[in-house]
C-alpha cells in the first residue's frame, strides 16, 4: 500500500533538467566556444589554452556559484516560511541581507573615513566578502540572542524586521555623505553577481553552505512538526528553543554566505518554495528540501543564462533578472491555481 | 469505582496555576485537587474566564504551575521530558494548523513522530497504529484529502485520530466542540465516550456543552470561582454544583432534566 507519494518522476526529471541546464550555462558567454570543446575541456584537457581558462576558471565557477546560491536562497527561504508560519517570509527576514549591506557600506561608502591607502586596501574583494559576513554575522548574534529569550516566533519576526530598518537607516546616512563614485561601487554590490569567484572562494562558501544544509536535512523532522503549530510541535516532544535556533542557524549560515560571495540576491528565497509547492503539492519537508534546493539551482541557472544576453558583451545585473523572470510566473501560477498552497 | 493506584493516570495536588509576572504571581485558581482514572471520560466545565484553558495548558506543560504537584503514571510532570511526556500525553487545540496543505494521512502519521527516527520515516509498525486511529474515528475514506478541504467538523476527527495515533495514555482536548453545529458536538463528544471505552484511555476536555457532558461523562471537573469539584455527574447534580456556576438571575440549572433554563 503506498502511503505517501515519493515524487520519484518529478525528482528525476528535475534532475535531468538540471544536469541540461548547467551544461547550457557553460556553454554561453561572451566567447563563443564549440559544445564539443566545452565537453573535453571539462572532462580532459584542449589545446586552445584561452578556452581552457575561459571555461575552468570563469564559467565552471560562475555556474556551481548559480547552483549553490539558487539552492541556498531556496531553502532559507522555505525554512524561515515554515518557522514563522508566514508565506511572505523570506532568508532575508532575519535582517542577514541588512546587515551584510551594513558591512559593505560600512566599508566602501564610510572607506572615506579612514582615507589615504588604508582604503584602497578597504575596498578589495575579499574585504567586501569579510565586511559582509561580519554584517550578517552580527545581526544573526544579535536575532539569536533574542530569540533565546523570546517565546513568541512571531516576536523574532519583527525584531528581525526592526534590525533591518536600523542598518537602513544607517546606510541612507552613510551614503549622504558619500562620493559619487563610492555610491556607484555600493549600488553594484547590490545588484548581485555570481561571477568572478575564484576556487579558493567556492571552497569556503561551499563548507559553510553545506553545513547549513546538513543542519536543515536533519530538521527535517523539526520542521514537520512545526506544520502543526509551536504547541503541537512541543507536545510531540520537540524542544521548540533548540529547533528553532538550530533553523535560524541553518539559514543565516546559507543566506550570509550568499549574500557575502553573491550580493543580497532578492525574491529567489521568497519564490522558489511556493513555486516548488506548486509542482509538488506536497507539505512534507522530506520532498520539499530537496525539491527546492533542485528548483532553486535550476531557476537560478535559467536567470544567469538570460542576464549574460547570449551574443553579447553585456552582463545584466543578476537581481534585476530574478524578480524580472520570477514574478509574473509567481502570479501567473497564482492565478491558475487560485490558491496558494502553503 | 476502582481506585487503586495503579489505575490513577493523572493527579494534581494542591495545584495552584496561573502567570508569572516579574512583580507578582497573578493566581486563577488555587488548592486544586484531583485524580483521573484509566479509559476514564473526563469533562471540564466552567464559566467564560474562569481558567479552564489555563488549567489544561498548565496540565500539557505548556504553562508552568505556580505551586504544587502533577502527577502522570505517577511521575512528576515538572522532572518528566517533553520526549518522555509526547509518549504519554497528546493534545487537541483550538489553535489552526500553520499548514493545510498536508493529507489527512500525512497530518495523522505526524502523531507518530515520538516514535520514529530522525528523518521521521514511517516504518510498518508506525503506519498499523496510524490506519488504526484513522479507522477509529472513521475517517479512512479521507486518508488522501487534503486538510484545507475538509469541513470544521471532519478536521476535528482528523485532529482526533492524530492524537489517538500518538498513542499516549492520556488525551487533552481544549474545547473540542467549538465551531460546530448540534449534531457534531454529540458527534465528537459520543465518539471520545466511545474511544475512552474501547482504548481505554483517559480523555479529558473542555467544554461548554454542560448538558451534553452531564449525560457522557464518567467524572467531570466543574470549576467555580470558588473551588474545583471532581466528581460523578449524578453526585455532582444532587449536591447543587452546576447551581453555582452562573448568576442565578440569568439562566438555573433545572436538576429534573440535567439542564440549563433561562430564569423568567
Amino acid at each position: 500500500m503506498k502511503t505517501s507519494k515519493t515524487y520519484r518522476y518529478q525528482f528525476v526529471l528535475l534532475l535531468i533538467i538540471l544536469a541540461i541546464l548547467f551544461f547550457v550555462n557553460i556553454s554561453l558567454g561572451s566567447v563563443s566556444i564549440p559544445t564539443k570543446s566545452i565537453f573535453s575541456s571539462l572532462f580532459g584537457s584542449i589545446d586552445n589554452e584561452t578556452w581552457n581558462i575561459i571555461i575552468r576558471d570563469f564559467r565552471l565557477p560562475k555556474a556551481i556559484t548559480a547552483i549553490l546560491v539558487g539552492s541556498g536562497l531556496g531553502i532559507s527561504g522555505l525554512l524561515m516560511q515554515t518557522l514563522f508560519r508566514n508565506p511572505l517570509a523570506g532568508p532575508f527576514v532575519l535582517g542577514i541581507s541588512s546587515g551584510a549591506s551594513l558591512g559593505v557600506a560600512l566599508v566602501i561608502l564610510g572607506s572615506g573615513l579612514f582615507g589615504g591607502v588604508f582604503a584602497g586596501l578597504l575596498t578589495t574583494k575579499w574585504s567586501i566578502v569579510i565586511a559582509a559576513s561580519i554584517g550578517s554575522f552580527l545581526v544573526l548574534l544579535a536575532v539569536l540572542s533574542v530569540s533565546s529569550r523570546v517565546r513568541d516566533t512571531m516576536a523574532i519576526l519583527i525584531i528581525g524586521l526592526m534590525f533591518g530598518s536600523i542598518t537602513a537607516a544607517v546606510v541612507s546616512v552613510l551614503s549622504y555623505f558619500s562620493s559619487a563614485e563610492q555610491l556607484q561601487q555600493y549600488i553594484f554590490w547590490g545588484f548581485g553577481s555570481l561571477s568572478n569567484l575564484t576556487w579558493t572562494e567556492l571552497l569556503i562558501f561551499t563548507i559553510i553552505y553545506s553545513v547549513g544544509m546538513v543542519i536543515s536535512i536533519f530538521s527535517i523532522k523539526a520542521l514537520n512538526s512545526l506544520l502543526l503549530g509551536d504547541n503541537y510541535a512541543q507536545s510531540l516532544g520537540l524542544n521548540l528553543k533548540k529547533n528553532r535556533l538550530l533553523i535560524i542557524l541553518a539559514t543565516s549560515l546559507i543566506a550570509g554566505t550568499v549574500t557575502a560571495f553573491a550580493g543580497p540576491i532578492a525574491f529567489i528565497g521568497l519564490a522558489i518554495p511556493h513555486l516548488t509547492r506548486q509542482i509538488f503539492t506536497s507539505s512534507n519537508h522530506k520532498v520539499l528540501i530537496p525539491a527546492v534546493a533542485i528548483f532553486g539551482a535550476i531557476v537560478m541557472l535559467v536567470c544567469d543564462s538570460i542576464a549574460q544576453i547570449p551574443g553579447s558583451d553585456y552582463i545584466l545585473p543578476i537581481n534585476a533578472i530574478t524578480a524580472l523572470v520570477g514574478a509574473p510566473v509567481v502570479i501567473w501560477l497564482l492565478i491558475r491555481q487560485r490558491k496558494l498552497i502553503f | 469505582m476502582k481506585t487503586n493506584n495503579n489505575n490513577i493516570i493523572l493527579e494534581a495536588k494542591q495545584l495552584s496555576i496561573g502567570y508569572k509576572t516579574k512583580k507578582k504571581d497573578i493566581v486563577v485558581a488555587s488548592d486544586i485537587n484531583f485524580k483521573l482514572l484509566q479509559g476514564q471520560l473526563i469533562g471540564l466545565v466552567g464559566a467564560n474566564g474562569i481558567g479552564k484553558s489555563t488549567l489544561l495548558r498548565t496540565l500539557i506543560k505548556v504553562q508552568p504551575s505556580l505551586s504544587g504537584d502533577i502527577f502522570i503514571n505517577n511521575n512528576n510532570l515538572q522532572q518528566t521530558s517533553n520526549t518522555s511526556l509526547a509518549t504519554q500525553l497528546s493534545i487537541v487545540l483550538t489553535e489552526q494548523l500553520t499548514s493545510k496543505n498536508l493529507s489527512v494521512f500525512e497530518l495523522v502519521s505526524l502523531g507518530r513522530n515520538p516514535y520514529t527516527n530522525w528523518v521521521g520515516n514511517l516504518t510498518e509498525d508506525d503506519i498499523i497504529k496510524v490506519n488504526e486511529a484513522l479507522e477509529l474515528v472513521n475517517i479512512t475514506e479521507l486518508k488522501d484529502q487534503r486538510c484545507f478541504e475538509l469541513s470544521d467538523g471532519q478536521l476535528q476527527k482528523v485532529m482526533i485520530a492524530r492524537a489517538l495515533s500518538q498513542d499516549t495514555d492520556i488525551i487533552v482536548l481544549d474545547e473540542p466542540t467549538t465551531h460546530l453545529d448540534m449534531y457534531h458536538k454529540a458527534y465528537i463528544l459520543k465518539l471520545l465516550q466511545r474511544l475512552a471505552k474501547e482504548t481505554h484511555k483517559t480523555i479529558l476536555f473542555s467544554s461548554h456543552e454542560i448538558d451534553l457532558a452531564i449525560q457522557l461523562c464518567d467524572t467531570m471537573l466543574v470549576m467555580t470561582g470558588n473551588n474545583i469539584i471532581c466528581d460523578q455527574p449524578s453526585q455532582l447534580i444532587k449536591n447543587g454544583v452546576f447551581n453555582s456556576l452562573f448568576p442565578k438571575d440569568m439562566i438555573a440549572f433545572d436538576e429534573k432534566s440535567g439542564s440549563f433554563k433561562i430564569s423568567k
